[in-house]
């Protein structure tokens, strides 16, 4: 028997019809807590350094001298040319940008290997627009509780109006996002008019429009999903952690059992948790604070962990997940959990760190209560009492993880491409100059025997003035030089501009040049104003073996 | 569905597929996914009623718009040459030796050229205008012109052509073939004067008795020192360029049976501005000639 089910995205709510699973399945709101803490407090660091840099780079103008843009970092698409303060990258320097493409993609390996998903928790723009969208919601909608009634509330006139003014705002955020961006793009304060006015270039408007739409949706709506179905670097990001990576992680020996047991300290437990062994397997060798060896016990009198299963962490989290399950594709390692949890030791008097950037191979050789589906990663478990390497065990400190051979690997071949950059900055010639021999036909005969080879030579001006260039010709034998058009063998070209000239080399035909297949031949060109020069080897093409 | 297998971690079904134990989970697709894919169905619809989308048997459905990409091209050669008019205008007025004084007009005037090379000319005289010369299509860089090298010259052989029979202003060039007139001796003396004539290898003593012949039977179009005549087309015979070759054998299979070059008219077919245009062009591509009061 076929059995065909047809399900609709709007019977996915509803009860299935059969056992058989849905097909689809809608998002699961998330209404992320607000949090206090230092990983908080520096990603609103992050947050207004990253969104100031690129509201306010557009607007830093900065002086060229006449015929150039004073505008500091512009990507001028009609010129083809490309500014960035004292830099300005011409069409054919593009190897520029893509070794600053090739740094950018190291430097992510580079903070992959060493910090985990750093660029996601902190830095990746979806992170830091959703981050402020949060923000804007939670004032607008007040904390999780409030939001989660307003969220199943039905829509009445105060929802509406809650609704209504968050999106309004952040509407105002996507416009000034995809506003922002246009100006990398043209001269900011002319633009600013024009967009005002109504006279700016349709692309301008429709740029705006797409990037507005684009911001509002991903940054309010779409969020963490962005994250899980659409961007391929979770799933990368696999492959570039190691155990010694460090990550936002639980620590779960320390934490399990877990349980909501009687926070009261017994001065017995404690003693005889010391005794056992017992603190040391969850805090390490080097915890001998008698404060920190205090353990809980649950009702019936059983040790529990640290962990009070209060939540904290997953009511922050913004990508919905638990983070004591372990290592998960959706977390973005933004370390609110984090922040989250020491609050909650504080208040409960055990020492920081439940949840922390850990290692995963920073765990104690056997733990106690250790189990293999709590702990995918974890060494072997017994329910035994700690073994004496778990008590010796100490956790590798921060650096050991972020200077490793790895990193240190990445840190060079990141650093030798940015030296190798400015240094080709440095040493790029001020006169461009290119040949090329015209090879249709390589070269041509005249009437009184003598071989002509044609050339193209392009010569860039990258000053704001027109400059004259004096093209001169050196070769073994006898050749001449002739410019079409320029019988003073000078040429001038328009301040930021590229010429192209044709240059006819003739061999008369009893010289060498002409008999010979090829000859070498030199192009010097001369800046008769600041006296520069610069120059291009090619070949002449003769009669050669008839 | 009674064989569902469902994973003991996640509690989610799988598709029943197994790599080396790995097994892929089933899980549901996000709803908002769905209704992007419905939203490109109904995108599609109105895509298909507002443009061209189903074949037929001649052509295909049209759309509401009416648009095409046939229109497209249409349009933007029409407001290229709207935005050319007045350039064009200006090289159908121009003095054509006073051309290359008015930079902006010539430089317009040489790349409108360059192209109109490329689609009608480069045929026979090759994309680089170098000429083929087993074929006899002269080479269009060098100095040596049959007709003529100053720019007058040019616009006249493009507009009329050479040696066709539409346009009774085209250029006319005429060889009798020898064979028969002359013996194969006496055309293999004429061929070794001809190539005494730019001191190419020669036998001095047949070149001797072929000079009289020469003088009897060429000279009165090709010229008593082979320098040829414009007027008639008759190549110089006395520098390095041979369009047919310059070697005993193809000089002696010229006197023969001459191979005449034919050149159509372009006159009407290109109008007066791609005329000038494209002579612009060849007259600049190395070899153009000055008139010679200059």
């Amino acid at each position: 028997m076929i059995d065909i089910k047809v399900s609709f995205p709007w019977t996915c709510e509803t009860a299935p019809m059969s056992d058989a699973p849905p097909l689809f399945a809608a998002r699961e709101p998330i209404f992320p807590r607000r949090v206090r803490g230092t990983f908080r407090t520096l990603k609103w660091a992050i947050l207004i350094v990253t969104l100031g840099i690129y509201y306010i780079t557009p607007w830093i103008r900065w002086d060229r001298g006449p015929n150039l843009p004073d505008q500091a970092v512009l990507v001028d698409l009609a010129g083809r040319r490309f500014y960035f303060f004292w830099i300005e990258i011409w069409p054919h320097e593009f190897y520029f940008v893509a070794g600053l493409l090739i740094m950018a993609g190291l430097g992510l390996f580079l903070f992959t290997s060493a910090l985990g998903r750093v660029w996601c928790g902190y830095a990746c723009p979806q992170t830091v627009w959703s981050d402020l969208f949060y923000a804007v919601e939670r004032w607008i909608e007040g904390d999780r509780n409030a939001r989660i009634r307003l969220h199943d509330a039905t829509w009445d006139a105060r929802k509406w109006r809650l609704r209504l003014t968050k999106w309004a705002a952040w509407l105002a955020i996507a416009v000034a996002t995809g506003g922002a961006w246009v100006f990398y793009f043209a001269d900011a304060p002319t633009l600013l008019v024009d967009l005002i006015t109504l006279n700016a270039p349709f692309v301008a408007y429709a740029t705006i429009g797409v990037l507005t739409a684009t911001t509002f949706v991903l940054g309010g709506f779409m969020r963490e999903q962005v994250c899980i179905y659409m961007c391929p670097w979770p799933r990368i990001q696999g492959a570039m952690m190691d155990p010694g990576t460090l990550t936002v992680g639980y620590r779960d020996w320390r934490g399990e059992p877990r349980g909501k047991g009687g926070i009261k300290r017994r001065q017995e437990a404690a003693a005889e948790a010391i005794g056992g062994g017992e603190a040391k397997a969850r805090y390490g060798a080097a915890v001998e604070d008698k404060d920190h060896a205090a353990g809980r016990t649950a009702r019936d009198g059983s040790i529990l962990g640290d962990c009070i299963d209060c939540n904290a962490c997953v009511a922050v989290c913004p990508m919905g997940i638990d983070i004591r399950e372990g290592q998960q594709m959706e977390c973005i390692t933004c370390a609110l959990c984090i922040d989250a949890c020491d609050e909650v030791m504080a208040k409960i008097g055990r020492p920081r760190g439940l949840i922390d950037y850990l290692a995963l191979d920073d765990r104690p050789p056997s733990v106690p209560g250790d189990t293999a589906d709590v702990h995918p990663l974890g060494t072997a478990s017994d329910d035994a009492a700690p073994s004496a390497a778990a008590a010796d065990w100490t956790a590798q400190p921060v650096w050991r993880h972020i200077f490793r051979l790895r990193t240190i690997i990445y840190t060079f071949a990141w650093a030798g491409i940015g030296v190798g950059l400015v240094v080709a900055l440095f040493i790029r010639p001020e006169i461009d100059l290119t040949v090329a021999p015209v090879r249709n036909p390589t070269y041509v005969t005249l009437s009184d025997g003598s071989i002509r080879n044609a050339y193209d030579i392009r010569l860039r001006n990258k000053h704001g003035e027109e400059r004259p260039f004096h093209i001169a010709l050196r070769a073994d034998g006898i050749l001449r030089i002739e410019l079409e058009g320029e019988p003073d063998l000078t040429v001038d070209v328009p301040a930021n501009e590229t010429r192209l000239q044709r240059v006819y080399v003739t061999a008369r035909p009893q010289d060498a040049a002409a008999s010979q297949e090829r000859s070498d031949l030199r192009f010097w060109v001369e800046d008769l104003v600041s006296g520069e020069r610069a120059y291009q080897d090619t070949i002449f093409n003769g009669r050669g073996q008839e | 569905m009674a064989d569902r297998k469902i994973d003991p971690e996640t509690g989610t079904e799988t598709t029943g597929h197994d790599w080396d134990g790995i097994e892929e989970l089933n899980t549901p697709l996000p709803r908002w996914w769905l209704w992007t894919f419905y939203g490109t169905i109904v995108w599609g619809v109105i895509y298909v009623i507002l443009f061209p989308a189903w074949p037929l048997v001649n052509g295909a459905t049209s759309g509401i718009l009416g648009w095409s990409t046939r229109g497209d091209v249409a349009a933007e050669t029409e407001r290229v040459a709207l935005s050319n008019a007045d350039m064009n205008d200006s090289l159908v007025a121009v003095d054509l030796a006073a051309l290359e004084e008015n930079e902006d007009l010539h430089r317009f005037a040489v790349q409108a050229g360059a192209s109109v090379f490329r689609t009608y000319c480069s045929q026979c005289h090759g994309a680089g205008a170098a000429g083929v010369q087993a074929s006899g299509y002269p080479n269009l860089l060098d100095d040596d012109w049959l007709w003529g090298g100053t720019i007058e010259d040019i616009v006249y052989t493009v507009r009329h052509g050479i040696r066709n029979e539409d346009d009774p202003d085209a250029r006319w060039s005429e060889m009798p073939a020898f064979d028969g007139i002359l013996s194969d001796e006496e055309i293999t003396a004429v061929t070794h004067h001809v190539r005494s004539l730019s001191d190419l290898e020669h036998d001095a003593e047949a070149a001797a008795f072929g000079s009289d012949l020469y003088l009897d039977n060429c000279a009165s179009c090709h010229g008593d020192n082979g320098l040829g005549d414009r007027f008639v087309g008759a190549p110089n015979l006395a520098d390095a360029i041979w369009l047919r070759g310059g070697s005993q054998e193809a000089i002696e299979a010229q006197l023969r049976a001459p191979r005449h070059g034919v050149m159509p008219p372009w006159g009407e077919r290109l109008g007066e501005a791609e005329v000038r245009a494209v002579s612009a062009y060849v007259h600049g591509l190395g070899g153009g000639e000055r008139p010679a009061s200059e």
